[in-house]
C-alpha cells in the first residue's frame, strides 16, 4: 500500500474522530492521536507495523481502561469510546487494501456518532467534508495511481449522485418521535439557567454566546423594556442562595384587567429543564404544558430535543389579585438573624412612609443615588449588608436578590424572578435571538391594588441594560464574547445564525407531525401507504437500474447461433470442462479436443461452423449448427 | 508502470495451418527466416502482422539478442531495399532524412538513409528526441519535408525500430505519444536452450544472412497489404473489440482508456494476423494474440503489475 493511502486514511480516522475529544476523557485523545502519530511515523520511515501481541496488549489496556473510567461496556460514551480506540488500532494493522476497506466501511457509519453530541449547521458541514475525505481515500484505494483531481472529482460525483436518494428518504422515510437517537441523555447540556441564584451566578452566563431560544414575533412587537421571557421563580432564601423553595398550594393563577396581548413563536434550544420560557405574563401555550401559580410554565418532560411553542402574553396585567395567605406568607420570610443594617434601613422606610408604594420608590432612589455600579465583574460579597454598604457593585442578580431582601424587610410581599431580558434582532430572518448573555433577574412584589407586580432594580441603576440591551449597559471595562466587533462581523453572525434557524427548523425539526403535516399536503396521508409508495417506487428503481446494467446479458442471449454455442459450453462445463469467458472458440475447441479426445472431432467441428456463423462474411443459415448443438452429448 | 507484453500465448501458431493454405509466397518467408532466426517464430510473425498491417514494429529488448539479425532478415527474405540508421546521441534530423548540397551551379539533394523500403533504426532511444521525431514524422506521413520541398518515401514503406530497455544510461525514451506511432511493441527474449545450441554451434549469422534470396517482390508485398486490408471483421467481432477497448477506459487499474486509434491498430493487426494464420476473417482469437504487442506500450497501469494477459482475462467475449 502506498504511504500517501495510509495518510489519506490517518486523516480519515482522524477527521471522524477529533471531535470527540471534547467530550471524551483525556487518556482516550491522548491514545488515539498517539496511535495515529505512529503510525503516520511508521509509514513515513517504512518500517513494519507492530507485531500482534504488542497491538493485543494495547487492546486490553483500553479495555481495561474503558471499564476503570465508565465501570461498564455498554452505553453510549462507552461505545463512541471504544469505536474511536478500535478504529486508531485497526490502522495500526492495515496492510492491505482490503484491510483499508474493512477499516473505511466501519468509519463511514462511525461518523454517525458526531451527532449523538451536536447536530448544528456546522457539524453537518463538518461531517459532509469528512464523509468527501472518506469518499476519496476509497477512490484512490480501487484507483491508486490515477491524480488527486481526478480522485476529488470522483468523490464529489459520488456524493452528488447520492443528494437526491438522500432527499427522498429524508422527506418520506418515517420519523422518530423525540431526540434523534432516543437516548435520555442525547440533548445537548450545555449550562442554562439554574433554579438556583447566588451572587455571581447570572455574570457567569453573560459570558456565554449560547442561544437560549429564538423568537419571531406574530403582529406588534412588544417594546425592549417589555420582553421579559419569564422563567424560574424563586421565593426561598439562605443568606446566599435563592432556590424555589417547596411549592405550597396556592391560588390558580388568574388575571383581570388584561391588555397589549401579543403572539409569538418560540423555538426553544434543549436545557433539560422543565420550564418553558414566556413573555410576562403567559396567558397561553400551544404545546402541553401546566402554569403554576407563580405563573410559571412548567413542561411535563424535561426539554431535551428543540422544542418549538406557540404562546400567548398579556403585557399589562393584574396578576392574582386574590393570593392566598400561605403565599404571602412565603413571600415574607427572611433568614433569621442575618443583614442587620439591610433590616434596620428596611424598617425605617416602612416607618417613614405612607404606604408600600412609596417603599419601593426609596429603595429604588437609595440605588439610584448612593453610587452603585452595575458590573459584571464584582468585587465579591459576603452577605447583602456587606453589598448595600460596602461594595456597591453588583450584576443584576445582586440587585435582584438585595432588592427582594429589603422589600421582605419593609413588610412588603416579594419574591425573585429569573428569565432572559431583551433578545437580539436578527433582520435577515426577521427574529429575535435570545442568548444565555440575556439572562436576568428581576423581582416582583405583591400589592393590594396590583397584585404581583414587576419592579427591575436593575434599570434605576442601568436603564440602558433594560432599554438596549447587555453590552451598552457595561462600560468597555469587560470584554464581552462576540458582543463588540465591526459590523460586517456583525452581519456575518446574523447571516449564520438565521442560516441555523432554518437548518434546526427544517432539517432538525423536521418531526413527524411536520412530515405528515407536509406529506399530507402532497396527498400521502396515511403513513402507511407512504411507506407502501415509497417502497413501490424504490423497487420500480432498482428494477430498471438492474435491466439497464443486465442488458449487455440480455442482448448476449438473443442471438440464435450464439445461445445454441453457449449450451454447449454449458454441457461441456458440467462434464468438467468449463469454458472461461475470454476463451475464443477455438482455443476452447482446442483445449477440449486435448482433454476429451473423444470429442474432438464433434467439438471442433461446431466450433469451425461457429466461427463461420458469427465470424465470416458466409450467409449460411444457423439452422444446422443449432440442431448439431443441440444434439451434442459431452 | 507499462503493462508488460507476454509471448506466452501457445499453440495459437500451427493450430489452423492444417484448415487453408495461406499464400504460398508468405510461407516461404516464414519458413526461410525461421531457418536464419532460431526459436523465434512468434516473433517473426508479429514482424510480418506490422508490415502487412502498414504499421511499424518496435522491438524493445537487450544488445545481442537478434534484433538486428531479424531486421536483415526479413529486408533480405522480402528483397525490400534496406537502410540502417544507428541512432547516436549527436545525430541531427538530416542525418536522416537527407541533405541538399551546393554543388557547382545549383543544390543537389542527397536522400539521408531514411528513404529505403525498409529501415532498421537501431537503437532510437540513443538519440535526442530531436532525431527521434525526424524519423517519427516520416513513418507516420510516408513522406519527408526537406528545404520546402515535399518527398515521397518509397513503397512498400516499413520501419523496425529497435531500443534499450530505458533502464539503461544515456538514452532517451521514446514518450507515450511517439510509442503510438509503432503498430506493435515486441520483445526478443532469450532463445530457448535447443535454438541456443544450434546458434552457438551453426554456421556465422552473417553468412547465412548473405546466402538468403528474396521470396517475393515489392508489388506481390503490396498486393498482400491490401489483402490484409480486406480481411472481413464481422460485427461480433467488433463487438469483442469494443468491450475491451470500453473495460480498459472503465477499469481503474489503467491510467488512460484505449483510445479509438489504438482501437483501429488492434483491427488492422488482427486482419493481418488472420492472413498470416491464412483465414479470410478476424476470430477473437486473433485478436487475443496480436493484443499484447498492440496495447502494451499504449497501456499505463494504475498501480499494481498487470500483464497484457489480465486484459484478456477480465473481458469476455460476447
Amino acid at each position: 500500500m502506498s504511504k500517501s493511502l495510509i495518510y489519506g486514511l490517518l486523516l480519515c480516522v482522524l477527521m471522524v474522530t477529533a471531535p470527540h475529544a471534547a467530550h471524551l476523557p483525556l487518556w482516550v485523545s491522548a491514545l488515539s492521536t498517539m496511535l495515529l502519530l505512529w503510525r503516520g511515523y511508521l509509514a513515513f520511515t517504512g518500517r513494519p507495523l507492530p507485531n500482534r501481541p504488542l497491538l493485543l496488549t494495547i487492546t486490553v489496556a483500553s479495555l481495561t481502561g474503558i471499564l476503570v473510567e465508565f465501570h461498564t461496556l455498554f452505553g453510549r460514551e462507552v461505545g463512541v469510546t471504544l469505536l474511536m480506540l478500535l478504529s486508531a488500532l485497526k490502522l495500526m494493522e492495515v496492510k492491505t487494501n482490503r484491510d483499508a476497506m474493512g477499516l473505511i466501511y466501519p468509519l463511514c457509519f462511525i461518523i454517525i456518532t458526531n451527532f449523538f453530541y451536536s447536530q448544528s449547521l456546522l457539524t453537518g458541514l463538518y461531517l459532509l467534508v469528512t464523509l468527501l475525505v472518506i469518499t476519496v481515500v476509497w477512490v484512490h484505494l480501487h484507483a491508486p495511481g490515477s491524480a488527486f483531481k481526478s480522485r476529488l472529482k470522483i468523490a464529489a460525483i459520488l456524493l452528488w449522485q447520492a443528494i437526491p436518494l438522500t432527499l427522498i428518504l429524508f422527506v418520506l422515510f418515517p420519523r422518530v418521535q423525540g431526540p434523534l437517537w432516543g437516548l435520555p441523555q442525547d440533548a445537548y447540556a450545555g449550562s442554562g439557567l439554574d433554579d438556583k441564584m447566588s451572587p455571581g451566578s447570572l455574570g457567569r452566563l453573560s459570558l456565554s454566546d449560547a442561544v437560549a431560544f429564538r423568537v419571531t414575533y406574530q403582529g406588534k412587537v412588544p417594546r425592549r423594556d417589555q420582553m421579559y421571557w419569564r422563567g424560574p421563580v424563586l421565593w426561598d432564601f439562605d443568606g446566599r442562595t435563592w432556590t424555589p423553595g417547596h411549592a405550597t398550594h396556592g391560588v390558580a393563577p388568574h388575571f383581570s384587567d388584561t391588555g397589549q396581548p401579543v403572539e409569538y413563536n418560540v423555538t426553544l434550544e434543549p436545557h433539560n429543564k422543565n420550564w418553558l420560557f414566556a413573555l410576562e405574563m403567559p396567558d397561553k401555550i400551544s404545546v402541553p404544558a401546566r402554569i403554576t401559580s407563580d405563573f410559571q410554565i412548567l413542561s411535563p418532560e424535561p426539554v431535551n430535543a428543540r422544542l418549538r411553542y406557540q404562546a400567548r402574553s398579556e403585557l399589562t396585567y393584574h396578576a392574582n389579585l386574590q393570593e392566598s395567605a400561605t403565599q404571602l406568607k412565603r413571600a415574607l420570610q427572611l433568614p433569621p438573624g442575618l443583614n442587620p443594617r439591610a433590616q434596620q434601613l428596611a424598617m425605617s422606610w416602612h416607618e417613614q412612609s405612607r404606604d408600600n408604594m412609596e417603599v419601593i420608590r426609596l429603595a429604588l432612589a437609595n440605588f439610584h443615588q448612593q453610587n452603585f455600579h452595575y458590573t459584571l465583574d464584582p468585587q465579591p460579597v459576603d452577605s447583602i449588608d456587606d453589598f448595600l454598604f460596602t461594595t456597591r457593585q453588583g450584576y443584576c442578580e445582586h440587585y435582584a436578590s438585595s432588592f427582594v431582601f429589603l422589600m421582605r424587610a419593609a413588610g412588603i410581599p416579594a419574591r425573585v424572578v429569573t428569565g432572559y431580558l431583551g433578545g437580539e434582532y436578527n433582520a435577515v430572518g426577521n427574529y429575535y435571538i435570545v442568548r444565555q448573555s440575556d439572562a436576568h433577574a428581576w423581582a416582583e412584589v405583591w400589592l393590594d391594588a396590583t397584585g404581583w407586580q414587576r419592579i427591575d432594580p436593575t434599570a434605576a441603576i442601568a436603564p440602558e441594560r433594560v432599554e438596549r440591551g447587555l453590552s451598552t449597559a457595561l462600560n468597555d471595562e469587560t470584554a464581552l464574547p462576540l458582543m463588540g466587533g465591526a459590523q460586517w462581523l456583525h452581519d456575518l453572525r446574523m447571516n449564520w445564525d438565521a442560516l441555523s434557524y432554518q437548518w434546526n427548523q427544517w432539517v432538525i425539526g423536521y418531526n413527524s407531525e411536520r412530515q405528515f403535516a407536509y406529506l399530507s399536503r402532497l396527498g400521502l396521508a396515511s403513513l402507511s401507504q407512504q411507506v407502501m409508495y415509497l417502497a413501490a417506487g424504490l423497487g420500480i428503481v432498482i428494477t430498471l437500474f438492474a435491466l439497464y446494467m443486465l442488458r449487455h446479458l440480455l442482448k448476449r442471449e438473443r442471438d440464435k447461433t450464439q445461445s445454441a454455442w453457449l449450451k454447449v459450453c454449458r454441457k461441456l462445463s458440467r462434464a468438467g470442462l468449463p469454458r472461461a469467458p475470454h476463451e475464443g472458440p477455438h482455443d476452447y475447441a482446442a483445449r477440449v479436443a486435448a482433454a476429451r479426445p473423444d470429442l474432438a472431432a464433434a467439438i471442433e467441428d461446431l466450433a469451425e461452423r461457429y466461427i463461420a456463423l458469427r465470424y465470416e462474411p458466409s450467409q449460411d443459415e444457423n439452422t444446422q449448427f443449432i440442431r448439431h448443438a443441440a444434439a451434442f452429448k459431452a | 508502470m507499462w503493462i508488460e507484453d507476454c509471448n506466452c500465448k501457445k499453440q495459437t501458431i500451427s493450430i489452423h495451418q492444417k484448415r487453408k493454405p495461406m499464400n504460398q509466397n508468405l510461407n516461404n518467408v516464414i519458413r526461410q527466416a525461421e531457418s536464419a532466426i532460431l526459436g523465434k517464430p512468434q516473433q517473426i510473425r508479429f514482424a510480418l502482422t506490422c508490415l502487412l498491417a502498414r504499421g511499424h514494429l518496435l522491438i524493445e529488448d537487450l544488445p545481442g539478442v537478434g534484433k538486428t539479425t531479424l531486421a536483415h532478415v526479413l529486408a533480405r527474405t522480402l528483397g525490400l531495399q534496406f537502410g540502417r540508421i544507428q541512432f547516436t546521441s549527436d545525430m541531427l534530423p538530416a542525418d536522416i532524412l537527407g541533405v541538399s548540397v551546393f554543388e557547382r551551379d545549383s543544390f543537389r539533394f542527397h536522400p539521408g538513409p531514411i528513404f529505403a523500403q525498409m529501415i532498421l533504426a537501431d537503437e532510437v532511444n540513443r538519440a535526442t528526441p530531436k532525431a527521434q521525431s525526424a524519423l517519427l514524422e516520416a513513418m507516420e506521413e510516408h513522406q519527408v519535408t526537406i528545404e520546402g520541398a515535399t518527398r515521397a518515401l518509397p513503397m512498400p514503406f516499413f520501419v523496425i525500430a529497435t531500443q534499450n530497455p530505458s533502464h539503461q544510461i544515456g538514452t532517451f525514451p521514446l514518450p507515450e505519444s511517439q510509442l503510438d506511432r509503432f503498430l506493435m511493441r515486441i520483445q526478443m527474449g532469450y532463445p530457448d536452450a535447443l535454438a541456443e545450441r544450434g546458434l552457438l554451434s551453426g554456421v556465422d549469422r552473417r553468412e547465412i544472412i548473405a546466402r538468403l534470396s528474396p521470396q517475393m517482390d515489392a508489388a506481390e508485398l503490396l498486393g498482400l497489404q491490401q489483402r490484409a486490408r480486406e480481411i472481413f471483421v464481422s460485427p461480433a467481432l467488433l463487438d469483442y473489440v469494443q468491450a475491451i477497448l470500453r473495460h480498459t477506459r472503465e477499469s481503474a487499474r489503467y491510467m488512460h482508456g484505449l483510445s479509438p486509434r489504438a482501437g483501429l491498430a488492434i483491427l488492422a493487426a488482427a486482419r493481418a494476423w488472420a492472413l498470416i494464420d491464412g483465414r479470410n476473417a478476424v476470430i477473437p482469437e486473433d485478436v487475443q494474440t496480436i493484443l499484447p504487442g498492440v496495447v502494451s506500450h499504449r497501456l499505463q497501469t494504475a498501480g499494481a503489475y498487470q500483464s497484457a494477459q489480465d486484459l484478456i482475462e477480465a473481458v469476455a467475449i460476447p
